[in-house]
Parts: C-alpha cells; structure tokens; sequence
C-alpha cells in the first residue's frame, strides 16, 4: 500500500468519528451530502501531478501527514490577542476561528446595517436550514475536484454573509483564521458562503494566519454569489504557519452588471493552493482576480484561476505578481475561458514575477480558450531579475542596499496591489508585504505601519 | 577633491580605462569629453562604485581617502553624485520618498537626526522654487512617465538636495533639445560653489557653451589623451574626434 492510499485512509477513517460533532449534524440531506463527499473524496484519491490542473503542485504534506480533525478542545486554545489584519477595528464587524472553531468571545458585531446577516455556518444550519440547503445542494457540484468533495464531507466551520437586495455595507467585514495552536496535526475544513442580493455591496477581508508552529492543514472553500447589480470585494490574506498546508478553493457566480473583485496575498504556509473559478453569468458582468504572492524557503504557493465568460459583454481583468527568494516556487495557471455566446467578451491577464534567488522557481502558465470570434483578450507573463541598474541608482543616492532591495520589491509589488479597490484593505495588504520585507531598517513612512 | 592615479578598469575582462590620471580641486568644473565607446560612462560609473567593474590598476582618492571598492551608498553619503546618462523608473515609490529614504541615510550616516516631515517639506520646497521646477514633480513616481527634460531636471533635483561636493553629470546633455540644455545648464550654475566639483562628461561641446569648465580632457582609447581649458572644447568642434583615431559620431 502506498503511502499516498494510506493517508486518503486516514481521512476516510476520521470522518465516521467526526461526524456526530459536525455542523448540522441532525439534518438528512446534510448527512447524503457528507456522505457522497467522502465516498467521492474515497473515489478520487488525492490530486497528483498526473492531473492537468496539479501539473506543478504535488500535496505532499497531505500525503505524508496524519492529520487529525481538530476537537472543541483545540478551539478553546489560548488567545491573548488577536491577530487582525485591519488597524483597530473600530465600527468594523469581525469573526474569529481558532484552530477551526467559531470563537464568539472575540467577535465583533460592528455597525452593520439592516439586511446584513454575518453569523457562522453552524448557526445558520440551525436557523435557516433550507436556505442553505440551496446552496450547498446546487453548489456542490458532482464535478468538484476531490479536496472540494473532502470539505463538503468534513465541513466543520465557517461564516455565512447574506447582504440583502440594494444593501450596501461601507466598512469592510474581516474574517480571521488563526491555525497552529495544536501539539499534533490537525486539518480543518471552512465552507464559507457569500451571497450578495440584487445591487447590495460589501467587501469581506479574510485573513489566514498562523501562530506557533503547529502542522496543519486548512482546506477552506467559499461560495460566493454575486446578484445582479451587486459589488463584492472579496480580499485574503494567506499568513500561515511555517508547516502549515493551505488550500482554498473559492467559486464564484457573478449575475448581471454584478462586478467580482478579488485580492488574494500569500506570504505564508508550505504549501499553498488558491483555486478560484470564476462564472461570468450575467451580461456587463466584470471580475477582477488579483494577487500577490511572496515566498521564501522552501514554500509553495499556487495560484491557479478559471474565468469563465458565459455571455456576452462580460469583463475580466486579472494582475498577479510574485516574488519568489530562496528555493521557493510558485505556480500561476490562468485559464481564461470564452464561451461560444460570449461575444465581446474583454480579458486582460498578467503574470509577473521576479526571482530574488537563482534557487527560485516559477511555472507560469495563461491558458486562453475562446470559442467567440468577436472578443478582446491580452495576456503577459514574464520573470526576471531585480534591476541592477536600478540598484545602482539607488544606491548612489545614498539608500543602503538591502533598503534599496526592498524598495525596488515594493515598487514590483506595488502594481498588484494598486488594484485593490479599498482604500483600508490596501494600506493593510500593502503593511504585510512590508513585513514580509527582510529587516532593512528605516522603511518609508508610506510604507510603514500606523 | 579628486585624485586619480593611473586608473585601469576592465569589464569582462576587456580593458576599458587604460590608465586614468586625473585631479580636480575645490569649486572646479572639468569636462570629459571623448568619442562613444572611449570610457567615459565607465569613469563616470567607477567613481560612483557601481559593480561589475574590475579595478585593475590604479587609485580614487576623494578628499584624501581611497575609495576603492567601497560601496555606491557610502560613497555618496561623502558627497559624491551621479547624474545618470538614463534615470531609472521606479514605478510606485514616489519622488518624496525616494529623495527622503537617501537623505535620511546620508544623515545617519554622519550620525546626524533625520529630517522630520516638516523639514523634509521646508528643504523640497525650498530646493524646487530655486530651480523652478513644479511641486508637482515630487508627488510622482520617480522618472515615471517623465519626458527626457523632466528626467534630467529630476536629477538636478536629486543633486540640490543632496548637496554633493563631487557631482558628476554623466551626458546630461543626451537627447535634451536645445530649450531643455538650457533649463538644466541652468540648474548645474546654480549650484556651482566654490566647495562642490563638477564633472561633466559629455560627446557635443554646446553643454560647454552654458556650463564653461574650467578644464577640458579629451578621453579617447582609455586613455586622457589631451587636457586643456575651454577653447579646446572649441577646437574639437571643430575637427571633431579624428586627431584621437575616431571618427565624431
């Protein structure tokens, strides 16, 4: 038996042990939908390279690690502070998890406006069971990849964000994952789920992040579906723990004249995936998919994106760059799919990156497919070097050289993160990719954190 | 000030500088002057202590100190300063915080308290008016989307508040009309002192028609091959570069 077969094992064996504790626990199609999952989870093994869509990514702490599913106890762990991504949350509405479990003694109810309904998953399984049952039932999905069919099996944590027709929330809703405060491995499954009404707007910030040293394995999947009209800013921050494994899978259906932003930044984990797929559904539909991703040491991180232009008049605008030092490497795959009605259709991708390190590694991959013969699409990707000569001409200025390195990363970087729309998500992001920066001393006051 | 000796520098192994003599005092302008290809961006950047030039042979003294392989920002926190021939864009990092980020380092460097934001302003502002160039320019990302007149004023700009006592302007001159030659020409004798040099290098005599040197080298083959003052700008005008083996480009 392989070391592979023997570990989807262990996942298959903890999920009859878990299952009485899971959310929902007492609802009848929730247990068919646990079920089938795992049984399709069983079915199709862990994804390998022999995949087209894991070419580049092999899951070896998911092949090498028993990780166990975390207990109430383990969501209990100690928490002196928080750790949040957004300065002082003031007005701003705020859920905490701790090692996977909804920490209510941390949130924060913040000035949410009528028809903004924030709670976690396990609630609204309570409360309002045959809403949701709509939409993990529809979204699902028999086609799903096998870690997306292991979540619906194990889902056991999670929020849910349902913003009403026309509501529109200003400040931006945070969702914090802190991981790694166990002794042994845990894995941890959050279904999340978005749904934004006919021209309601928000913007929902999740930070992932990681203290002590704890192995885990977070495999998070969002639902999002964005109404007709409506706005959502859907920003992630992926901080994990040094042995931490990420995966999060995030689909999105966006309706009519509806627009999708998305940031995601990874600066941490060993290995991290972020699969976004994209549905442009409705006419003068847009998504933006952006990111950032700065690894070093041996991490992995793998952005990989679908967007699929169903109809016509559809837009997608997609910027991600990457910094990779050491013997870090990275994937970008970026698949832009125009379908057979999609005329005029206008896609834009870029793929940046720039290795610090000849150690370093990036497979970066565009994959257009266009069936329409009335469309726009562009797409780069290029790798390189830090600038010598810009170097140089920092230097002979008088910027010490590791200052003049950072600056010249942050001015890399800085095209990426332009993109975020939110002015507080920004400064935010922006402040991680500097502490992200090696210790270079007096850092620009634009740069520094308030 | 400055003092070379029997300069030799290779790049990739080829022999580039062939034996560099060179010595300039307090307050002093010297134009370099030479054919493409005969060194003198190398000199330029070898002063400045840019990397990937083999010193082979010889010695930069600045104000008494060798400055043989010491690193490009100690060098110009000692007051020397290069004019770049290109500036480089830094998309994302703005003029201000560029500028601020050196000057700071130049002050720590001499164990001096940085500027405040407030100070920081008072010298821009200061430094701007005096050379009319807009505000507005600082705001920016440094050079980007600059024309080629605003880039170079940007490094006369740099040059003002940096103060240096050793500027060297690495063809300024290059791909200005004759209007922008003026305006930076202009800013270069504002900041003429009689404790700061100036090294002009430059292929076309008419920078030396606004800026007069005080002392004219023609640099040909790694070698200065002549020196005078100002009227042999004049004469190479006019017969060009061929007494040196090359042909004027």
């Amino acid at each position: 038996m392989t070391t592979e077969s023997t570990n989807i094992k262990t996942f298959v064996e903890s999920f009859d042990p878990a299952r009485s504790g899971l959310p929902g626990a007492g609802l009848g199609w929730l247990k068919a939908l646990r079920e089938d999952g795992i049984e399709r989870f069983e079915a199709l093994g862990l994804p390998t390279p022999k995949l087209e869509a894991w070419k580049y990514t092999r899951l070896k702490p998911l092949e090498d690690t028993r990780y166990q599913p975390v207990t109430d106890e383990d969501g209990m762990a100690a928490l002196d502070t928080v750790p949040s991504l957004l300065p002082d949350p003031g007005g701003r509405p705020r859920l905490v998890f701790v090692n996977g479990w909804m920490r209510p003694n941390f949130w924060i109810d913040g000035d949410l406006p009528d028809g903004v309904h924030l709670e976690g998953l396990r609630d609204v399984l309570e409360t309002r069971p045959d809403w949701i049952r709509e939409r993990l039932g529809t979204l699902a999905g028999e086609d799903a990849s096998s870690l997306v069919q292991l979540n619906t099996a194990m889902m056991d944590t999670g929020f849910v964000l349902r913003v009403e027709d026309g509501v529109r929330v200003e400040t931006p809703i945070e969702v914090i994952f802190v991981g790694g405060l166990t002794a042994r491995p845990v894995a941890y499954s959050p279904r999340n789920l978005i749904v934004l009404g006919k021209g309601a707007e928000a913007t929902v910030v999740k930070y992932h992040v990681g203290l002590g040293a704890g192995a885990y394995l977070a495999n998070s999947v969002s639902d999002i579906e964005v109404g007709p009209g409506a706005l959502l800013r859907h920003y992630k921050v992926q901080a994990e723990a040094k042995e931490a494994t990420h995966i999060h899978t995030i689909r999105a259906r966006v309706a009519r004249d509806a627009t999708y932003e998305s940031f995601s930044l990874s600066i941490g984990g060993r290995l991290s995936r972020n699969e976004v797929s994209v549905r442009l559904e409705g006419e003068g539909a847009h998504c933006a998919l952006n990111g950032a991703y700065l690894m070093r040491g041996s991490e992995h991180c793998d952005n990989t994106t679908v967007i699929d232009h169903l109809v016509p008049h559809t837009t997608c605008r997609e910027v991600f760059k990457g910094v990779l030092d050491d013997e870090s490497r990275a994937v970008f795959v970026g698949r832009i799919v125009v379908h057979k009605d999609a005329q005029k259709t206008d896609g834009y991708q870029l793929c940046k990156t720039l290795l610090l390190s000849t150690g370093a590694e990036i497979d970066a991959k565009p994959e257009l497919e266009i069936y329409a013969d009335d469309v726009k699409c562009s797409h780069g990707a290029a790798t390189g070097q830090l600038d010598e000569t810009a170097l140089f001409y920092l230097r002979s200025r008088g910027v010490p050289e590791a200052l003049a390195r950072n600056l010249l990363v942050q001015s890399f970087i800085g095209e990426a993160l332009e993109e975020i729309s939110d002015e507080v998500v920004r400064q935010a992001i922006t402040d991680q990719v500097v502490h992200w920066l090696p210790a270079a001393c007096y850092l620009a006051e634009e740069w520094r954190a308030e | 000030m400055l003092e070379i000796k029997n300069l030799h520098v290779s790049v990739d192994g080829k022999a580039i500088l062939k034996g560099i003599d060179l010595s300039v005092q307090p307050g002093e302008i010297h134009a370099i002057m030479g054919p493409n290809g005969s060194g003198k961006s190398t000199l330029s950047h070898v002063i400045a202590g840019r990397d990937g030039y083999e010193i082979t042979g010889g010695r930069i003294i600045y104000q008494g100190e060798d400055m043989t392989g010491m690193a490009p920002e100690i060098r110009a926190a000692k007051g020397i300063f290069l004019a770049f021939q290109y500036p480089v864009e830094i998309p994302g990092v703005a003029n201000t915080t560029f500028l601020k980020e050196a000057l700071n380092a130049i002050c720590r460097y001499h164990g001096k308290d940085e500027l405040d934001a407030m100070q920081f302003v008072k010298v821009m502002r200061e430094k701007t008016k005096e050379l009319g160039i807009p505000e507005d320019m600082l705001k920016r990302a440094v050079n980007v989307g600059f024309s080629g007149g605003e880039k170079k004023r940007n490094e006369i700009l740099q040059m003002a508040i940096l103060n240096p006592t050793l500027a060297i302007l690495d063809e300024t001159d290059s791909g200005l009309d004759i209007d922008a030659m003026k305006i930076v020409a202009e800013g270069v004798n504002k900041l003429r002192a009689p404790e700061r040099s100036i090294l002009l290098i430059t292929h076309y005599q008419r920078l030396l028609d606004y800026i007069i040197p005080d002392k004219v080298h023609v640099l040909a083959h790694g070698r200065i091959q002549r020196s005078g003052d100002k009227k042999l700008a004049l004469e190479l005008e006019e017969k060009g570069y061929a007494e040196f083996g090359e042909a004027a480009a």
